[in-house]
């Protein structure tokens, strides 16, 4: 502050300008009504965005608003669920529950992480956060079908209920696998595709992998 | 009428010259007066104050912007910087550039030997081909430890076959490549990863049949083949970039023996389960070893003392 010692404003030099900000800008606006308005009205604008782009994941239709407006709620929300479901999946002692839900928790997003950076490295045009969001979303078959594999295995655990477990898996794993490709691979060059498939292919896969070899205590 | 009429002179005058004691006291008493309604008056028009001071109305309004710009000035800074190291991805990013043909056309060329030895042979610098094959690798590995024991904690597997695939692949290559300055060999460090990410391929393969086919004898077959060609591979590289022959002995060496070892120590390490199970299976009769001994005769006393002391380090 070294050079505000010497200033000053004489007295007839006019000090004119505007100093309210004009109304057209949206975001002192929306601040004020935003702040304003019931709790509930923000939570469930919140929830229905998400559920949204849940509905956008199911039916892929090659649509922008998941690519538009990116949040990562329903990434979070998914990767929880999953990795809750998931615990207890060894025969061992209690202790086991502990590691389990971070290892998921630390599959998912290291996972989604790399291959955003793959993606990028290869000349992608989506940002970082997007194609996190994109990924994280097209996690919801499995979760799905992780809950059947969960009602499946309360019935019994057979040959039987392997094979189901095991079609439902795999038809999941397709499921995400094309819904994450049909947003993500629209960002490459159009020779470069299969190299950005392959590491979502693989990260699905040790998903996949993860909720059909999961046998409860 | 002294003391009044020298309050009413004091408050007219422009200087304080006279230091009387009354008027001091009247001074003093008037500041706090003023202090008070100052008080009261804040209260009630904060606005018209905060008007006032982004108003530029005098010393106050201009220090408090000038501040202001600091800040943000010095945030933006911050932010800008924390940023450019973000975006310094962006050096990865020539040894990302590969075409699909290009990656397989390599995949394929990292089982053949070259025969070429005395002319430098050429390494493509890339990264995307090694990266992916690392994690195709961990997912083999995941796989094959998954088939074999059900028991074993999730939460180790996933660090452990994530941490063994990763520390070979870099702590090999920069060893190699500290061996590689040492003999004079001219290969860079981006080279060495590439040439030991696609050295990889021929383990993914290997682990992936045999964890699916679990024979003794198959696994040897495949060590000695595909783990062999790919390994003659990165040697015959090595070889005609290094000049002499005990540096030609040295790096091919050791790099031949890391990457054969390692491929041992990644089927037995994670499989020891299934020989546990195909031992009580088989009942008391010959355990693998003399099983394997009997099936491939060539197998020299070397290789078969190490895989006896691998397995009894493991057991």
């Amino acid at each position: 502050f070294a050079g505000l010692a010497d200033v000053s404003i004489s007295e007839d030099i006019p000090v004119e300008g505007e100093i309210t900000v004009p109304v057209g800008s949206r975001s002192p606006d929306e601040d004020f009504s935003t702040l304003d308005e019931p709790v509930r009205d923000t939570i469930m604008r919140d929830l229905k965005a998400v559920g949204k782009k849940f509905v956008h994941v199911m039916y892929p239709k090659k649509s922008s608003a998941l690519l538009r407006d990116w949040d990562l709620w329903g990434p979070l929300v998914l990767c929880v669920s999953l990795a809750l479901m998931l615990q207890g999946g060894s025969a061992d002692s209690k202790d086991d529950g502990g590691p389990q839900f971070a290892e998921v928790f630390v599959i998912i997003w290291f996972g989604a992480v790399v291959i955003t950076l793959n993606s990028k490295l290869l000349g992608g045009t989506i940002s970082f956060f997007q194609s996190l969001c994109v990924l994280g979303y097209c996690v919801l078959p499995l979760t799905v079908a992780m809950l059947v594999c969960r009602l499946v295995l309360l019935a019994g655990s057979g040959t039987v209920s392997f094979v189901i477990r095991l079609i439902v898996v795999v038809a999941m794993f397709g499921w995400s696998t094309l819904a994450s490709t049909a947003f993500l691979a629209d960002s490459q060059p159009p020779n470069r595709k299969a190299l950005v498939v392959y590491p979502i292919f693989l990260f699905y896969f040790v998903i996949s992998w993860m909720i059909l070899t999961f046998t409860p205590q | 009428q002294g003391g009044g009429s020298a309050v009413i002179d004091m408050e007219n005058m422009d200087d304080t010259s006279g230091s009387s004691f009354e008027d001091m006291g009247e001074m003093h008493q008037r500041m706090k007066e003023e202090e008070e309604e100052e008080a009261e008056g804040e209260a009630g028009a904060a606005e018209e104050e905060d008007g006032e001071f982004l108003g530029m109305k005098g010393l106050r309004g201009q220090l408090g912007r000038q501040v202001a710009d600091q800040m943000w000035q010095g945030g933006k800074r911050q932010a800008s910087r924390a940023f450019s190291l973000y975006a310094n991805i962006d050096i990865l990013r020539p040894y990302f550039d590969v075409e699909p043909i290009q990656v397989r056309a390599r995949l394929l060329e990292s089982m053949i030997p070259v025969k070429m030895i005395n002319f430098p042979q050429k390494i493509a610098g890339e990264l995307y081909g090694p990266l992916m094959l690392v994690f195709t690798l961990v997912a083999i590995l995941l796989h094959g430890m998954k088939t074999s024991d059900t028991i074993i904690r999730e939460g180790t597997l996933m660090g452990t076959a994530i941490g063994t695939c990763f520390g070979y692949w870099l702590g090999v290559s920069s060893f190699i490549y500290f061996l590689a300055y040492l003999c004079n060999a001219q290969i860079t460090m981006v080279q060495m990863l590439s040439l030991l990410g696609y050295g990889l391929f021929g383990h993914c393969i290997t682990l992936f049949v045999t964890y699916n086919i679990h024979f003794h004898s198959l696994f040897y077959i495949f060590w000695l083949g595909v783990g062999g060609l790919s390994t003659l591979r990165m040697v015959a590289v090595l070889v005609s970039r290094t000049v002499g022959h005990t540096q030609r002995l040295i790096l091919c060496g050791t790099l031949a023996a890391l990457h054969m070892l390692f491929l041992l120590y990644l089927h037995f390490a994670y499989h020891k389960v299934v020989e546990g199970i195909l031992d009580t299976l088989e009942g008391p009769n010959m355990p693998p070893f003399q099983r394997v001994a009997r099936d491939i005769p060539v197998v020299s006393n070397a290789v078969l003392n190490t895989t006896a002391k691998a397995i009894a380090l493991t057991l």
